[in-house]
């Protein structure tokens, strides 16, 4: 007993917290792929994994563990140390956002005063695992693939983080519960819609999906940046994708949808999380219907659309936002 | 410029409009089917590899080991071998082989068989680990038919 | 530093196949690239060559109809109806009329089945994961409708010397009927999730223009050089079989671009069930096979025959020495000559142009390499 009395109480409360996180992210990996799969399947008529436990439920802990088991394949000449730590970089950092954000009202790890920052850059660690991956591999598609990442997040950071803006401007805070606090009468999703549509699709394009999954674009690249990847490697990798979705989704959640706001539920500052995932994972859903709907962009007519299109939209919004919040 | 904001409305307009048709489809029935557990019936105009045709009434194969087929198969993958048994007048099959790896089911045996003698069978189910679980003996095929 | 020894650095070659996902096949193209742009794709043919070629002449006609199937899986019946329809020629064998509706029929189907895998393998190239399985799904119908009378799903061997090895049914005409009014409940669906996708038409249009001087320059046929405007079809500037009795049109594009090669399949389904339709209105009776001798024998001389195959112009040439085998067979196959163009037409362009030009010529590796 004394040893834990030592420790302050709001480091056990961090320990803990990682610690949900990170079977969470486990968790949300395994239903993202085995909805993705089963949303795939019936999208194109057929009935998606069907075999292992009922309607194929085991199916995604069933690979994981085929995964796990595999050898470490290394290829000659490839960079060891780059190689090896690229996978782990692509999954380190998409653990920490999910610190900062509210699930509900009480369910917080951490509250920064500047929390919305901390993702944002957070997550342009995250191109930094494709571009070691990439360039460790020795292999030129997954080469292309790594370059694609770099120019594709350098494009779409700005829209987000104009977008983002937008919403800061109106409540004054990066804290994320102060911003969801502020959405207690009216989402700003009605208030915002301009700034929410350019984060959906800027957030496609930085969580590299369909249509601007160009870092991988298989037909093109084979698979891109994880080309030469296999078992433990890769599914870091996979796992660290649908975190990155789903912190995509929380972020738009939390500044657009109202975060745990909801009709009225006992208990609700704990259970204002059942709202908060609904919407996340429908936003989800959406992305992965997205996915399995259309072509892929081209990478220059990506890049166009980043500059002609959004950014412009995104800096008129703000403008007339800052404009409008400061008269 | 307004060029522009029309490609922004037709192209947004086109994505939902895709959008909707895969979600009509996300509720629509599926249409594969789950294969070692439901079949569907397969046409009984299916072309298998070849069979001998057991005559009900003689219960025995209606083949008279001429060896047409053997000559004029292109892929040169049937065997045939007759011998004439003491006290019968027709020669009897001794030996009937078909090596299905190379056969291309074009069906010039059946065709070309004199006594019609030659069927395809309905086996569409056949993987094996070896080639030679490929080289049928049809002759026996035929015995375990017979009643 | 000299600018040609920079230039020289900054160069380098991929080998996109022959196991790549998009080069449908064991097709190996080596590019030389300067970051993502093409500098120069030269295609490496060759590694399903079969000796098709050889086998004919190696052994009697008759020997050969199944290899014909093997050269163009996707679409085997003109391959099928063009080697029958020159042994016919070379022999003088005549065809029942009925014979040649259902050879009509079963071509035109197996050529709208081409075109749908080929759209949905053309989207898949885009990157557009769904519209193929869309596609497998009408195909599917196609395909159980021919094996209902063919007895195989792909690699048909159905047409013979002087007619067909089986006749249709009613159930056939039934089932061939209701596709028709099924595909074209379904042509919307195509419209909505491809044809219109704002995203489908940047990713083909203006992209790998084939001007109609270099398509005739390359010996381009098919949809490839109908999409540069050249309104050139061997069902109809050469008519065989009983093309001549059916009213239908020759879709054209109008610049030569991958769009254009798109709508053209498209619009080609229509006319292939316009075709059908008229043929299963006028199926005449009668017999389906006319009695032709086992050993038919090839008078010296040559012979040529062309159809009109999914991909463009078929030709078979054959030279007869009296003997029943070929002396010499020689197979115009029209995605060689498709793809002879790609050297010249892939300069300068980005990696992703050239896998949706790759996509929109429809090839198929080993009908290429026999
Ligand atoms: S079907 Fe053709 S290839 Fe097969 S055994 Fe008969 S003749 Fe030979
Ligand atoms: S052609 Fe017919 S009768 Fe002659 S050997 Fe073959 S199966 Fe027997």
């Amino acid at each position: 007993m004394e040893t834990i009395s030592i420790l302050p109480p709001e480091l056990i409360r961090m320990v803990i917290a990682v610690i949900i996180i990170i079977s969470f992210l486990f968790l949300n990996a395994i239903m993202m792929g085995y909805a993705e799969r089963k949303i795939a399947g019936h999208v194109q008529r057929r009935p998606g994994p069907m075999e292992v436990g009922s309607h194929g439920i085991l199916q995604m802990i069933v690979d994981g563990v085929k995964l796990v088991g595999k050898e470490l394949l290394i290829p000659f000449n490839v960079d060891r140390t780059l190689f090896r730590v690229a996978p782990l970089l692509s999954f380190t950092p998409v653990i920490l956002p999910l610190l900062v954000i509210p699930f509900s009202e009480k369910l917080q790890a951490r509250d920064l005063n500047l929390g919305l920052i901390f993702i944002v850059t957070m997550g342009s660690v995250n191109v930094m695992a494709l571009l070691v991956g990439g360039w460790g591999s020795n292999n030129k598609y997954s080469m292309f693939g790594a370059m694609r990442a770099v120019a594709q997040s350098i494009a779409y950071e700005i829209p987000i983080l104009l977008s983002l803006l937008a919403v800061v401007l109106m409540c004054n805070t990066f804290s994320l519960k102060e911003i969801v606090a502020a959405q207690q009468n009216i989402w700003f999703v009605f208030l915002q819609p301009v700034a929410f549509l350019i984060y959906v699709v800027a957030g496609l394009a930085e969580t590299n999906r369909n249509p601007f999954d160009l870092p991988e674009a298989e037909s093109e690249l084979t698979a891109g940046f994880h080309t030469e990847y296999s078992g433990m490697g890769f599914s870091l990798f996979f796992i660290g994708e649908y975190t990155n979705m789903f912190i995509v989704a929380s972020v738009a959640t939390v500044l657009f949808l109202g975060g745990w706001h909801g009709p009225h539920l006992p208990y609700g500052e704990y259970l204002g999380v059942v709202w908060f995932f609904l919407k996340v994972y429908l936003l989800l859903f959406l992305m992965i219907m997205v996915r399995w709907t259309y072509p892929r962009v081209r990478f220059d007519q990506l890049l166009n659309f980043a500059w002609k299109y959004l950014v412009p939209f995104s800096l008129v919004n703000l403008l007339i936002t800052a404009v409008l919040v400061k008269l | 410029m307004k060029q522009y904001f029309s490609e922004l409305y037709t192209g947004g307009k086109s994505l939902v409009e895709g959008l909707g048709v895969t979600m009509k489809a996300l509720f629509s029935p599926i249409v594969t089917v789950q294969y070692p557990r439901e079949e569907i019936d397969i046409t009984p105009n299916y072309r298998g590899h070849i069979d001998l045709i057991l005559d009900t009434g003689k219960n025995t194969y209606l083949c008279i080991s001429c060896g047409m087929c053997e000559k004029s198969c292109p892929s040169d993958c049937i065997k045939v071998k007759g011998k004439k048994m003491e006290g019968e007048k027709k020669k009897s099959l001794v030996l009937f082989d078909l090596d299905f790896t190379k056969c291309s089911l074009c069906g010039t045996c059946v065709e070309v068989c004199p006594k019609d003698a030659l069927e395809y069978s309905q086996e569409y189910n056949l993987a094996a680990f070896t080639k030679e679980a490929f080289h049928f003996d049809i002759l026996k095929r035929l015995e375990e038919r017979r009643i | 530093m000299l600018e040609s020894e920079y230039q020289e650095q900054n160069r380098f070659f991929l080998n996109m196949g022959p196991q790549h996902p998009s080069t449908h096949g064991v097709l190996l193209i080596v590019l030389e690239m300067e970051g993502e742009y093409v500098l120069d794709p030269q295609p490496v043919l060759g590694f399903i060559h079969r000796m098709h070629e050889k086998m004919g002449e190696s052994r009697p006609c008759q020997g050969f109809m199944p290899n014909t199937a093997r050269m163009d899986y996707v679409c085997a019946l003109p391959y099928n109806h063009g080697y029958v329809s020159l042994i016919e020629r070379k022999a003088g064998i005549e065809v029942p009329k009925r014979a040649e509706y259902i050879r009509v029929i079963t071509s035109e189907l197996n050529r709208v089945a081409s075109h749908l895998l080929w759209l949905g393998a053309y989207l898949l190239d885009l990157g557009a994961f769904t519209p193929i399985l869309y596609g497998f799904d009408d195909r599917e119908h196609i395909l159980d409708i021919l094996e209902r009378i063919t007895g195989s799903r792909l690699t048909y061997c159905y047409y013979r010397f002087g007619g067909v090895y089986k006749d249709v049914d009613d159930k056939f005409i039934e089932a061939t009927r209701a596709f028709i009014k099924r595909m074209r409940k379904r042509y919307v669906i195509y419209e909505k999730l491809v044809t219109k996708n704002i995203i489908f038409i940047k990713r083909a249009e203006n992209i790998g223009i084939v001007s109609p001087d270099m398509a005739l320059r390359y010996g381009m046929t098919g949809p490839n050089l109908r999409g540069s405007g050249i309104a050139y079809d061997v069902r109809k500037n050469e008519p065989y079989s009983v093309y001549p009795e059916f009213d239908f049109e020759i879709p054209v594009g109008e610049q030569g671009d991958c769009l254009d090669r798109y709508m053209v399949r498209v619009q080609e389904i229509e006319q292939s069930l316009r075709i059908i339709e008229q043929a299963l209105d006028r199926l005449p009776d009668g017999p389906v096979r006319s009695k032709v001798k086992k050993n038919i024998k090839l008078t010296p001389g040559d012979c040529n025959f062309a159809v009109e195959a999914a991909r463009g112009e078929l030709s078979y040439y054959l030279v007869g020495d009296g003997t029943s085998t070929p002396y010499r067979l020689k197979v115009r196959v029209p995605s060689y000559s498709n793809l002879s163009c790609l050297p010249e037409l892939g300069r300068g362009i980005l990696l992703p142009d050239l896998v949706s030009i790759l996509g929109s010529f429809d090839l198929v590796i080993p009908e290429m390499d026999r």
